[in-house]
């Protein structure tokens, strides 16, 4: 199994304590399967899409990625975990404005170190980017920046791709075809895909749909 | 600045004093006076006497152009000790200061200098005879035959005056009272000089004749202290007799008069107070303040009901301590053409 | 409604006290260094002003002698009878218990225009100031003025250690009887005035405000002053301008809301003016407090400068002239203004927009800098244009202004070059990233960094003219302070006494005789000295003839220094006249560095044939222990030890005096690096604000936040460091005309220019510190950012 959480809990600080965000969520995902993660604004879903990227902690609870634990990992750990094992596709600043779109596309890959030329210019390919290469993420409409950031998480080839909203910016035909490249190239590589949206739309997209209510999965 | 320092010096005393006009009003410590029954010693009475509080050597000038156009000139020096006596170079007391104007139909030009006594640069000598501020001057052998010259920033005159009668003495012998109190000077002129000579004018050079009236009068407190200031009046009538008069006005608005008439032979004769009178009949606004310009002068005694008018209302002295000064053209009884001097007119 | 909009807008401030702070305290800042500036100013033109109130100069031509220094009362005379509207003056010192006092005789009768204290609103009796005599003169010098028998009035108008009394009585003072110094010349002269060259052949007209003004010769000190005052305001307004930037960037969503809730566009921008002019009147007075006591700090310093520069009398005082601190409060409101009109006008004219701040500088890159590049160069072609012209002081200091604000222009695009060519040679991804991050971070740094440019180059500038002034003074001294020690002795009889003791003991004695004059109608001293193999082999000359001593020695030249050379329009083989008939051909020019005045030397024989009144006041003495010689005299001649001052001591002092001088520059220099590092700290500090969005996605690909932060560090280092080395070259350019021009025509040598690299070293370390104090806390809050803050950039609320 490449993902295994279990009792996870997380709270934030509120003005009168502690607010439970995250009260006991187990949950599992494999290579290759696809899961869509819903529930209503500040239900936690996002939250949990975080610590399950090492971008965020726990406050109890367990977070196996292949086999390790997410949630004992300090800031390098947890650094190196996002560099390496996942790509985040958020629903907004994917990018790093200064830039262009091709340095942004093998950037992750570069850092993670593996870096396939040929591999790059075929996600450019497949994601219509060819005239864009070297246009800066300002320069690109939203649905292009959003294409961007899936080629640079694809390009970095990670076990666990974790999406935010992906496609919450954009207008719906241009979300349905982001979505059917995103899926399309992201079963090809065999990587696991988590995503956060509220579109049952989307949500129907994946092999598994699970709901986040009051800080349980449901 | 030089205005400032010239009120300082001339009214400071009077500041302290608060009364007069440019300080003739005031105390004379140390000065000697005049006494009546004078005898004067020529030429060395034409000289300074530094004993004296103040004293001047005054000029003015009827002239006529080429084209009859009236001209008026004035040349004074006056000498002002601050303490009687004479000192060494810097260290005399003695302050020269001098006035030189030339007043057409229409224009008035005005330049004053200053000089310290002891150094040289101003002064009077008797014999022969030379008064001198600066580059201006009034020389000659004798006072009968003197050269005149002064200037500005835009005026010159070159004037030879040549006199065609005696000197005369005003009041008592040239003991002049000028007060109800006592208060007096000693007084004499010579009101017969012949002159020929040149303007030189922003217009241009005019040749010009004409004659003119020296006074010459030195005291230590001419005017009483309730004196504000006076009117004076040198007349020269188409007849060839003269007559000098004046009207010292006193703070409570009452006068005080006094008149010398000059026949064309010279032989005068003095008129006390009341005797001679001088009424104002017209105002004019010179430099911001009231001036009367025109005057009804009469002399009942010599059957005198003269109107005189101001060649030029504008004939203000813009000097440290401004005054009106100008020639005039007399009508009525008589006619002819004059001097007049009014100080005081706040 | 304006009540509500207030209290919007003041929330602001409270929930950002460090904003509030820095508004108030750049501003401050700027205010203060600019109106401190200003205050030295007007306290040292006060005291100008009351010198050439007192003297007539500046304001009046003046007759002077053509040489010497004194013109007989004879003359003034003849030139009145001339009709020559003048005024005498006397000037002399005056020996006093208190030292010495410059005493200016006038005649109040004849002075044209306002002549301060004489005739003020004091009730002096005239009798007494034209005959007894008063001596005016300011409180100081008043108490040392009272062993006088004269009455002695206080006067602050007078200048410093002056005092003003009745041309006679200037004369029984200084003993100098129908004897006078110059004349003044009344603007209005009469008509047909005789030529001067008739009435008095022996004066020479000169013009007011001419070389001999104390005033013109310090213009460009002060010129300096206010530069420097002027590049610290600069410095400051880039501060407030990042401040304001800020401050506005994060209001927008507060305009946003109140507008929709119906308060007019019109009304916002109204009552955000008055906030800002309110804020800055405020931050104004605190900066003109401040400007107070760095000036009052500064002052006796720059003081003492402007003596020993240029011998001008500047009183050590501080008084609180409107003129500086109602500048200081207009400028600082200006300055505020022109920093949040560019904010305001944005928030004027946006709608409601999506936030995110635009890749300024890939997308203004076209137009604007081609605009800025041409502005940069036309600015550098102007600057050398006016170096190769080798026009006036001010066209000079119109040189630097272009070369400054020109190189300043130019630095983003050479930065931006530099850092396009390390993009394009970068391996690593990391480092790729780094450089175009730079890149783009570079049009926010830029106001900062060119002021650091500015900060640097000016400090680069003035230490390399300082030091090389050091060194060549070092040199002078050396070369004119041959003689093993100088003594002073009491008169004529006591000099030619000691002169013959010291020489019957095998001494070698140099008399030095000396008269104040004018030359060629300068202001000058006439020195007559023995020459011999001691001078010949000690002295170094600009440029000289042949034999240049020898021809000096026989009585057949003079050689003078190189200001009075310069000034006089001189130089070899021209004639110059010395006063009693004397002509002499130059055969040399020497430096002379540090002396305001022109100098002549000739003969001994020669001098005491046109002064034979003159006699020797100082001896050099060579070939003598300076404690025997000291001794003996004591024995022989009962000289107090002060008599006798060896070469060390003197070198100490005049280097003590050149250190001084130049403390107020090294403070400024200080002061302004240490704002330029304020201004980078808080466009860093700004530029965080709006850094979260692109640094976000890095952290997210897995870079830690400790990461981001060193590369944070490292890019104000990088950026610092290619900013100091731009600005080597630039401040090397600024001492090569600070040496070669202004010294020329500010003080009349021409300096030669020495490298320090050692400094530049160090102060290139000074530059990198400053930037990395002032990156450090940035860098340590962007490692301490919550990520939570980080995710909030990606989630949907922006």
């Amino acid at each position: 199994m490449l993902l295994q959480v279990s009792g996870v809990t997380k709270s934030f600080a509120g003005a009168e304590g502690p607010v439970p965000v995250l009260s006991g969520v187990d949950l599992s995902l494999d290579l290759g399967q696809t899961l869509s993660l819903q529930g209503e604004s500040g239900s936690g879903k996002s939250t949990l899409l975080h610590i399950v990227g090492g971008l965020d902690t726990v406050d109890g609870g367990q977070v196996l990625f292949d086999g390790r634990d997410v949630a004992a990992l300090d800031e390098a750990g947890r650094a190196a975990l996002r560099r390496s094992d996942v790509a985040v596709i958020f629903q907004q600043f994917n990018l790093i404005p200064s830039l262009d779109v091709f340095d942004n596309i093998r950037f992750q890959a570069r850092l993670a170190g593996r870096e396939d030329a040929a591999q790059v210019a075929r996600l450019i390919e497949a994601l219509g980017l060819v005239d864009h290469r070297h246009k800066y993420p300002e320069q690109l409409s939203g649905g292009q920046q959003q294409r961007v950031a899936i080629a640079r998480a694809l390009a970095a080839r990670p076990r666990l791709i974790l999406a935010d909203e992906p496609t919450g910016n954009l207008d719906e035909a241009t979300a349905e075809e982001v979505l059917d490249q995103m899926l399309a190239l992201v079963g090809e590589t065999g990587a696991a895909l988590m995503v956060v949206t509220h579109s049952p739309t989307v949500a129907a997209r994946m092999d598994r749909q699970l709901h986040l209510r009051a800080g349980r999965l449901a | 600045m030089n205005a400032r320092l010239i009120a300082f010096l001339l009214l400071c005393p009077v500041a302290a004093l608060g009364q007069g006009f440019a300080g003739l009003g005031t105390d004379a410590a140390g000065f000697a006076m005049p006494a009546p029954d004078p005898v004067f010693d020529f030429p060395a009475d034409h000289g300074p006497h530094p004993n004296y509080r103040i004293e001047w050597w005054y000029v003015t000038a009827n002239l006529t152009g080429p084209d009859g156009t009236d001209y008026g000139v004035q040349w004074t020096l006056f000498r002002s000790a601050l303490a009687p006596g004479e000192g060494e170079g810097w260290r005399s007391p003695q302050v020269w200061f001098a006035h030189a104007a030339v007043t057409t139909p229409d224009a008035h030009h005005v330049a004053e200098r200053i000089a310290r006594g002891g150094i040289g640069q101003a002064g009077v000598t008797a014999q022969p005879f030379d008064a001198w501020i600066d580059d201006w001057q009034m020389v000659g052998k004798t006072l009968d035959n003197v050269r005149l010259t002064a200037g500005g920033t835009e005026f010159r005159y070159d004037l030879g005056l040549e006199a065609q009668g005696p000197l005369v003495f005003h009041g008592d012998g040239g003991f002049s009272v000028k007060s109800a109190e006592g208060q007096a000077s000693y007084y004499y002129s010579q009101p017969f000089y012949r002159v020929e000579g040149s303007l030189d004018l922003p217009d241009g050079i005019v040749p010009v004749t004409g004659e003119a009236w020296l006074d010459r009068e030195y005291s230590s407190q001419p005017l009483s202290s309730t004196q504000s200031g006076w009117d004076w009046f040198s007349l020269s009538f188409d007849t060839g007799a003269k007559l000098m008069g004046f009207r010292l006005r006193q703070t409570d608005g009452s006068a005080y008069t006094s008149a010398t008439w000059i026949g064309a032979d010279g032989a005068t004769q003095p008129y006390g107070d009341g005797a001679l009178t001088a009424e104002p009949m017209r105002n004019a606004e010179v430099a911001g303040r009231e001036v009367p310009v025109t005057w009804r002068v009469t002399l009942p005694d010599r059957n005198i009901d003269v109107t005189v008018e101001a060649l030029n209302p504008d004939a203000w002295m813009a000097v440290s301590i401004p005054y009106w000064e100008g020639p005039v053209r007399v009508s009525g009884s008589h006619a002819g053409r004059g001097y007049l001097e009014m100080t005081g007119y706040e | 409604m304006t009540r509500a909009v207030l209290q919007a807008l003041a929330a602001h401030w409270r929930r950002n006290p460090l904003q509030f702070f820095t508004f108030l305290a750049g501003l401050a800042l700027a205010t203060a260094l600019w109106s401190g500036v200003q205050a030295i100013n007007a306290e040292a033109r006060a005291s100008y002003d009351a010198a050439a109130a007192t003297l007539g100069e500046g304001r009046f031509d003046q007759l002077v002698p053509r040489a010497g220094d004194s013109l007989p009362q004879e003359t003034y005379v003849s030139l009145r009878r001339a009709g020559w509207q003048v005024s005498p003056v006397i000037e002399g010192v005056l020996r006093t218990d208190g030292g010495r006092i410059r005493v200016v005789g006038l005649d109040p009768l004849t002075t044209p225009g306002a002549l301060s204290p004489v005739g003020g609103t004091r009730d002096i009796d005239l009798d007494s100031f034209l005959t007894v005599g008063v001596l005016f003169a300011n409180a100081t010098t008043a108490e040392r003025l009272a062993g006088l028998p004269q009455e002695i009035v206080t006067d602050p108008s007078v200048a410093p250690d002056t005092a003003l009394t009745d041309v006679g009585v200037a004369q029984r003072l200084l003993d100098r009887p129908e004897s006078l110094s110059r004349l003044i010349v009344a603007p209005e002269q009469p008509l047909g005035l005789p030529p001067l060259d008739e009435v008095a052949p022996g004066l020479t007209r000169v013009a007011a405000q001419s070389g001999s003004d104390v005033g013109q010769l310090t213009g460009s000190f002060h010129l300096n002053l206010t530069a420097f005052g002027l590049l610290s305001f600069a410095v400051g307004i880039f501060i407030v301008h990042g401040t304001i930037g800020l401050v506005f960037e994060q209001r927008r969503g507060m305009v946003r809301t109140l507008r929709t809730l119906g308060v007019p566009l019109r009304r916002l921008i109204v009552l955000m003016l008055v906030e800002l002019l309110v804020l800055s009147l405020l931050a104004g007075g605190i900066g003109v407090v401040l400007g107070y006591f760095v000036a009052a700090l500064l002052l006796p310093d720059v003081a003492a400068t402007l003596e020993g520069l240029y011998g001008a009398q500047v009183s050590g005082g501080l008084q609180l002239r409107p003129v500086w601190w109602l500048s200081g409060l207009a400028i600082a409101v200006l300055g505020a203004g022109m920093a949040g009109a560019g904010a305001l006008w944005r928030i004027a004219r946006l709608p409601i927009l999506a936030s995110a701040r635009p890749r300024a500088w890939a997308m203004a890159a076209g137009r604007g800098r081609w605009l800025q590049g041409g502005a940069a160069m036309l600015l550098l072609a102007v600057a050398a244009g006016i170096a190769l012209a080798d026009a006036g002081l001010i066209a000079t200091f119109a040189l630097l202004g272009c070369l400054l604000i020109g190189a300043a222009l130019a630095l983003p695009l050479i930065l931006g070059a530099v850092l396009a060519l390390g993009q394009s040679r970068a391996k690593g991804v990391i480092g790729g990233w780094f450089w175009a991050d730079t890149r783009q971070q570079l049009p926010g740094l830029s106001l900062a960094l060119m002021a650091l440019l500015l900060a640097m180059a000016a400090n680069v500038g003035v230490s390399t003219m300082v030091s090389s002034f050091r060194l060549t003074f070092i040199d002078f001294l050396d070369q004119r302070l041959f003689a093993d020690s100088y003594v002073r002795g009491n008169d004529r009889e006591q000099m030619a006494g000691i002169e013959a003791f010291l020489q019957a003991r095998g001494a070698t004695v140099l008399p030095l005789l000396r008269v104040d004059s004018r030359l060629d109608g300068i202001p000058a001293e006439l020195m007559g000295a023995r020459i011999g193999p001691a001078y010949e082999d000690n002295w170094a000359f600009v440029d000289a003839g042949p034999d240049a001593w020898e021809r000096v020695a026989a009585g057949q030249a003079v050689i003078v220094n190189e200001q009075l050379a310069r000034r006089a329009g001189l130089w070899l083989g021209d004639m110059l006249e010395l006063g009693g008939g004397l002509r002499l051909p130059l055969a040399g020019v020497y430096g002379d560095y540090g002396n305001p005045l022109g100098q002549a030397v000739i003969s001994e024989a020669r001098f005491s044939e046109i002064f034979p009144d003159e006699a020797p006041r100082q001896f050099g003495v060579l070939g003598m222990e300076p404690d025997d010689l000291r001794r003996a005299l004591s024995e022989a001649f009962d000289l107090p030890p002060d008599s006798v001052v060896d070469q060390s001591t003197v070198k100490a002092f005049s280097l003590g005096v050149f250190e001084r001088t130049f403390t107020v520059t090294a403070a400024l220099n200080v002061l302004t690096l240490a704002a330029a590092g304020f201004a980078i700290l808080m466009s860093l500090l700004t530029l965080s604000a709006i850094r979260l969005p692109q640094l976000a996605p890095v952290w997210a690909m897995g870079l830690t936040r400790g990461t981001l932060a060193r590369v944070e560090l490292v890019r104000a280092l990088v950026l610092a460091a290619l900013t100091a080395i731009l600005a080597l070259p630039l401040g090397l350019a600024l001492a090569w005309v600070l040496l070669a021009m202004v010294n020329v025509q500010a003080f009349g040598w021409r300096l030669p220019m020495y490298l320090f690299p050692l400094d530049y070293a160090r102060l290139g370390l000074l530059t990198l510190m400053a930037a990395a104090l002032a990156a450090v806390w940035p860098a340590l809050r962007m490692a301490r950012t919550p990520v939570s803050h980080l995710l909030r950039v990606f989630a949907n609320e922006r």
